[in-house]
């Protein structure tokens, strides 16, 4: 019955959903990556995994994402094989690499950015070096 | 990151001369959000206030604000005659129906955004703070040219937002082009109070979390400025109305009076909602 009740008279949180999607909105807008520069760091991410092993690079998807406050880069690179290229294609599972980006999102023209050192855990690959991409 | 040019970079500000008037710009980025009923009510509101006061269409080619001022009978030239030196400024200019010192300068409608030269622009707007209190520039919506020319001659900006994802970011992006010189101010517009209590609104706070600017007042979504539309007549000749009065307090905050941002008033909670509160957060 309370439950009911509950349900009846709970939140209905369509404020909240606006909230939280135009905060990440703002994100998106004020980080103003242009499709050419997430191409670059797409080029340049993949350069340094592929001194450690063969990823597929027709297959490399980068996308942004929300994650709790912050704004996160998701790069799926499929590796074909670890160790250097010549390799048998051995296939690792898709691993992911997540770096948060901190967009002000508080403070919406302070535009401002970091990207910190992407948390990996794959055994043989290197972190990407933090680019603050210009 | 370099940020995309300001207005503010293009326009070059000259000193103004002591003495002259407020060339403010209404401007929200998205289109409906109620520029230019803003611009209307709170031209009337300074009017009625003693004020001499000169209203600008600058929506080249979707002439409106005549309509929602009940003048659209009136006019016989515009901005562009002006602009393009046709006819004076004072054959141009319409006075108001209910005040004599509020006008109008009407936007052309058979033209096009294009056509309106910015220097030119620019030159009228100062020419008309010479002989007004108030030059309040509607701004038409979009961020390309017909804005630029609106805020070329103008030295404030007030934005007007509704409590909508859309609204807020295409403000977020307006503010961003205006640069620091404008100094923007803003009016919330079409707040629902009763939904936000609901928790189906985003609310002042939410809105004013994310922009931050300094808060002139909130009108609420009142079927009177629907009715007031339609007869030509803004609500806030009406002062006894709570929002033709919030439409006087918005006039006095700008004209520099320390009253508080007029603030709809949420609805009394009905019984029904009285119990609902008893079982848990309805504010989500």
């Amino acid at each position: 019955m309370i439950d009911f009740l509950k349900r009846l008279f709970g939140p209905s949180g369509s404020s909240t959903t606006a909230k939280e999607r135009l905060r990440l909105v703002l994100m998106t807008d004020h980080l103003e990556l242009s499709p050419e520069l997430i191409e670059a760091m797409k080029r340049d991410l993949v350069d340094v995994i592929s001194r450690h092993v063969e990823v597929d690079r027709d297959k490399i998807e980068v996308n942004f994402e929300r994650q709790d406050s912050a704004l996160a880069m998701l790069a799926n690179i499929p590796i074909l094989s670890v160790g250097r290229p010549n390799g048998n294609p051995t296939l690792v599972p898709i691993e992911t690499v997540q770096s948060p980006i901190v967009a002000n999102g508080s403070a919406p023209r302070v535009r401002k950015r970091r990207k910190r050192a992407a948390k990996k855990t794959a055994p043989t690959s290197a972190a990407p070096a933090s680019a603050a991409a210009q | 990151m370099q940020q995309t040019q300001t207005v503010q970079d293009e326009v070059q500000s000259s000193a103004p001369a002591p003495r002259l008037g407020r060339a403010i710009v209404l401007t929200s980025g998205k289109g409906g959000v109620g520029k230019t009923t803003t611009t209307a009510n709170l031209g009337t509101a300074l009017a009625h206030r003693g004020a001499r006061v000169v209203l600008v269409d600058a929506d080249v080619g979707l002439r409106n604000l005549d309509i929602v001022l009940g003048l659209e009978s009136r006019v016989k030239h515009h901005l562009l005659d002006v602009l393009e030196e046709r006819v004076s400024l004072d054959e141009a200019l319409v006075p108001g129906k209910h005040s004599e010192s509020l006008f109008l300068l009407a936007a052309a409608q058979s033209r096009e955004k294009d056509d309106v030269d910015t220097a030119k622009m620019k030159a009228l707007i100062s020419s008309l703070r010479e002989r007004f209190d108030y030059v309040l520039i509607d701004c038409p919506a979009g961020i390309e040219l017909g804005f630029r020319n609106a805020v070329a001659g103008a030295d404030e900006a007030i934005v007007i937002c509704t409590p909508e994802v859309a609204a807020v970011r295409d403000v977020d992006r307006v503010v961003g082009l205006l640069g620091n010189r404008f100094r923007p101010q803003l009016v919330i517009n079409r707040l629902r109070p009763n939904l936000v209590k609901k928790g189906k609104m985003l609310s002042v706070e939410d809105v004013n979390a994310i922009l931050r600017l300094p808060l002139l007042g909130v009108i609420a979504d009142e079927p009177e400025i629907i009715v007031t539309t339609n007869r030509g007549e803004p609500l806030a000749l009406r002062k006894e109305t709570a929002t033709g009065a919030a439409y006087h307090a918005i006039a006095a905050r700008v004209a520099g009076e320390d009253v508080p941002a007029p603030m709809p008033a949420a609805p009394k909670a009905t019984i029904l909602e009285r119990v609902g509160s008893l079982f848990g957060g309805r504010h989500a």
